[in-house]
């Protein structure tokens, strides 16, 4: 095996950003917070993108200096054991393959180019050290995550976002809003780690094992003689598996929390909301991916959840007025494509859908946030417009991230997209349906973003106080090189970056196709996307009086929509009131049981004292009585401890 | 002759002290004992203990009781009323006191190498009692003195006119 | 029984007994704080007719002496003891011992 390739670097580098921004954050000067905030991820980034190198056999002079020489993937790093109990050996073991290194790349990279934008942004903000030292953290649960070669070491990495994204949610605690949104993404995520804990368990017991690799050998060597893959095992594991992804990934059922969750600062929204930790979802399946191969019920559900959610989120997406919560459903909706590749055992599909993504809607998100900075806070969209003119370079990196999600040719979008809605019309009469309502959702989001494209930039202003103006360049550097990447970053293609993922991830099965079938789908996908943006165009530039109108002339469904189907409320009735009830019943239980202990002990304690008071009465003669009574009982003992009866008895013959 | 002598002064003793029981007046009751004392004196002479029997006459009945009967009569202490008793004395008292007394007859009476006495056995002088008292025990001895001094000092010191007054209810 | 000129030293021995007891059963008794104590030395004479037995049994005089001893201690206690008495009538004005109860909680 190779030298080390010194992978613990990649999570240690932001631990030590985290635990001195942490620590002493408060008291250093500013610039030195920045410095060491940034030099951890940088630096994080710089290994990954040396080992590429070194992969690719570049023949780089950095890569050959820092390694000793090609690695080859898969690479294991050990460091030594964690559990060792009876049957469960966990180590922790670092695994890079393909799949993370894809994966960090986009982790830090990204990572990066955020915490360099949350520099200008989060400039003024009181928080400032403590801001970094979680997004610090942040980065280090992420590449454990990522890095992790058994499923309980990427537990931990999973909780740890969750953590992390508690707290940046409720960053800035003192609003209300704030901490209610941390708390509900924690706890929705904490159901759905419930699923994620079920499937480790049932793992742990049919095979003795949570090494990724010993997991997916174990099923390949011996796919017909173990038992358990035709009892239904691995489907319940897989979909206790997808229960957990949809948590973290806010697909259905359990998606409620990300909309709230753009209560905290915008480059946290990109970061963690859009572009890496509601992708961790999409990443476990495609570790895992061995597992749902062979549980082709559980690949169905989880092609049809993340259908579902695409459609549905997409809807409720068209009739938000907050600029971040417009992008928060289109971060479900697109994750729902992604769902619907891993559905398709597409998992390079995903994967490449989850780069692109990571780079247009970091794109979107970043843009959006630069635009409430010049607006002074500023989120609804009705009061924003005509920023096109004020804010240049936003307005054309914005322009570059909507035409990459609504795909069209040739920015970012479009290729993945395209991969995965071509995945699904093969997939038989099932997959054509997927394919519908991949289209219809592709629709509605062109139609969205451009009506938030049009809303927020064109036309005139409709808050004639504000006067905006452009971000610093600490925020619009990363816009620029986020443009960038959502044009060129799907120009790598589909096929050469499935192969390049294959060893990883399993193959991309399109031989049932052929070129001709692709490209008229790919001309009926930017057709689709086209027409969204017309109907965009009619209502929101030629005629903005039109949405109202219609929003008057049907107010179930538009009330419907604004209102989230009610969802909310409906978990609401369902779940939280009844638990609430019951455990305020089970406190009265319990609250009565402690009271009746406490009180029973000071009962008691009571009822002895006044015992004892009637012993002191002052009486003289009780008290002569009670000395009688003692003496004669010591010396009774006294007696019959060091004679007994028998003595007496026989001294009784004479 | 002992034994008539013994069953008359110790039917003294006996009735004696239930009388001073079933008294009312505390005078009553300091007479009856006196009667008790003294037969105990002829007790002691009938056990050969001739100094003690001085003694006991000297100063027990003729000393403190007296002193009992002056301050019976200086307090001017009338016939007992009837108060509220203390329950613990009957309930408590009473067995245990039962139990006590069957305790020790039967320990007594099961004791089998105890002697028996007769007129004229062994009679212990007082020579033999001083010659004890004022060699091994002169230490004692001296110290009794300074406690009886100490009695009287405290005594004296309690029973003053000054001290004590500043009462309560009068 | 027979009219030998002995007595068994048990039957003072069980006089002494009695007397102890009738002593304690005065102390519980009794409601006059002079006879309470009457009583005590009631007892305390009891144990002196007991000491004299076992002097005569063994042939001590050092049983007579402690009697004697016993004796001059009485003598102390009884003249401290009435003192007190005289000082607590003064005070509580009544001779009745459940009156006196001011060591009540």
């Amino acid at each position: 095996m190779n030298d080390s390739l010194h992978l613990w670097l990649i999570p240690a580098l932001p631990l030590a950003g985290f635990l001195i921004n942490g620590i002493a954050g408060r008291r250093l000067p500013k610039w030195q917070v920045t410095s060491v905030a940034l030099a951890g991820p940088l630096a994080a980034f710089a290994v990954v993108f040396i080992i590429l190198l070194g992969v690719m056999n570049s023949g780089s002079a950095t890569a050959a200096a820092f390694l000793a020489n090609t690695p080859s993937l898969p690479f294991v790093d050990h460091f030594g054991s964690w559990l060792a109990v009876g049957p469960l050996h966990v180590d922790f073991t670092f695994v890079l393959d393909q799949l993370s290194l894809v994966m960090l790349l986009v982790v830090t990279g990204v990572g990066f180019l955020i915490h360099v934008y949350s520099a200008g942004y989060m400039a003024d903000d009181e928080g400032y050290a403590r801001y970094f030292s979680y997004l610090n953290l942040f980065l280090f649960f992420m590449t454990t995550l990522v890095l992790a070669g058994n499923i309980l070491l990427m537990f931990v990495g999973w909780e740890g976002v969750g953590l992390a994204s508690y707290l940046l949610i409720g960053f800035w605690f003192q609003k209300d809003s704030a901490a209610n949104a941390g708390k509900k993404a924690f706890i929705v995520n904490r159901v759905g780690d419930f699923g994620f804990l079920i499937g480790i368990f049932l793992l742990l017991a049919h095979f003795g094992t949570l090494t990724f690799t010993e997991i997916a050998s174990k099923i390949a060597s011996s796919a017909v003689e173990l038992p358990i893959l035709t009892g239904g095992v691995l489907t319940t594991i897989a979909l206790c598996l997808l229960f957990g992804a949809t948590g973290k990934s806010a697909q259905l059922p359990l998606y409620i929390w990300l909309p709230d969750a753009m209560e905290g600062p915008t480059p946290v929204s990109a970061l963690i909301h859009a572009a890496t930790m509601v992708t961790a979802g999409v990443y476990m399946i495609a570790r895992t991916h061995v597992i749902f191969d062979h549980a082709p019920f559980a690949l169905g559900v989880v092609a049809v959840v993340g259908a579902a959610t695409a459609l549905f989120a997409a809807t409720m997406g068209l009739v938000q007025n907050d600029i971040k919560r417009v992008l928060a459903y289109s971060t479900i909706s697109q994750l729902g494509y992604m769902f619907l590749a891993c559905g398709l055992a597409a998992y390079s599909a995903a994967i490449f859908h989850l780069v692109t993504h990571a780079f247009f809607k970091a794109l979107l998100f970043l843009a959006a946030g630069s635009v409430i900075h010049a607006m002074g806070g500023e989120q609804d969209l009705r009061k924003m417009g005509g920023l096109r003119k004020k804010l240049p370079v936003t307005f054309w990196t914005m322009t570059a991230g909507v035409i990459a999600i609504a795909g069209f040719f040739p920015f970012a979008g479009f290729f993945s997209k395209d991969a995965i809605l071509y995945a699904a019309y093969l997939d038989g009469t099932n997959g054509k349906i997927f394919w519908v309502v991949g289209l219809l959702t592709a629709l509605l989001t062109s139609l969205y973003m451009f009506r938030l494209w049009y809303m927020a930039f064109l036309g005139e202003s409709r808050s004639p106080g504000v006067h905006p103006h452009e971000s610093p360049w600490s925020m619009l550097g990363p816009l620029v090189i986020l443009g960038v990447l959502s044009v060129t970053g799907g120009w790598i293609g589909i096929e050469h970056f499935s192969n390049f993922l294959a060893p990883a991830t399993g193959p991309l099965n399109l031989e049932a196709g052929s070129t001709r079938l692709e490209i008229i789908l790919s001309v009926v996908a930017v057709l689709v996307a086209l027409e969204g943006l017309l109907i965009a165009d009619k209502y929101y530039r030629r005629r903005p009086e039109r949405p109202s109108q219609v929003a008057a002339a049907v107010p179930g469904i538009y009330n419907l929509l604004l209102h989230k189907y009610y969802v909310d409320e409906f978990y609401g009735a369902v779940v939280v009131k009844p638990l609430l009830a019951f455990s305020k019943y089970v406190l009265g239980g319990f609250d009565l049981l402690l009271t009746g202990a406490a009180w029973l002990l000071a009962g008691i304690a009571n009822f002895v004292g006044t015992i004892f008071q009637g012993w002191q009465s002052g009486n003289l003669r009780s008290y002569a009585a009670w000395l009688t009574a003692g003496a004669v009982a010591l010396l009774l003992f006294l007696l019959l401890s060091n004679y007994g009866f028998a003595v007496d008895l026989k001294g009784m013959g004479r | 002759m002992h034994l008539i002598l013994f069953f008359l002064f110790a039917g003294f003793c006996l009735a004696g002290a239930i009388n001073l029981l079933l008294q009312t007046h505390p005078i009553n009751s300091a007479l009856s004992l006196i009667v008790v004392m003294t037969s105990l004196a002829v007790l002691y002479l009938l056990l050969g203990a001739e100094f003690l029997a001085a003694a006991q006459v000297i100063v027990y009945a003729g000393a403190i009781m007296v002193l009992f009967t002056f301050v019976v009569m200086l307090l001017n202490a009338g016939r007992e009323e009837r108060t509220l008793g203390s329950k613990a004395a009957a309930r408590l008292g009473f067995p245990a006191i039962t139990v006590l007394f069957a305790v020790l007859a039967t320990m007594i009476l099961h004791a089998h190498d105890l002697a028996s006495a007769s007129l004229n056995d062994d009679i212990t002088s007082t020579q033999d009692l001083s010659r004890v008292l004022f060699h091994e025990l002169l230490l004692p001895f001296e110290v009794t003195s300074v406690l009886v001094l100490i009695a009287i000092l405290g005594a004296v010191a309690l029973a003053r006119a000054g001290h004590g007054d500043g009462s309560v209810d009068r | 029984m027979n009219f030998q000129q002995e007595v068994p030293l048990a039957w003072y021995l069980l006089l002494s007994a009695a007397l102890f007891s009738l002593g304690i059963v005065g102390f519980l008794i009794k409601r006059n704080l002079i006879t309470v104590f009457m009583s005590i030395e009631l007892m305390l004479n009891a144990v002196n007719l007991s000491f004299v037995t076992f002097a005569h049994q063994w042939h001590a005089v050092k049983g007579q002496i402690f009697v004697f001893f016993v004796m001059m201690v009485a003598a102390a206690e009884a003249a401290v003891g009435l003192a007190i008495i005289i000082a607590v009538f003064r005070a509580r004005a009544t001779l009745a011992v459940d009156r006196i109860d001011l060591m009540k909680l």
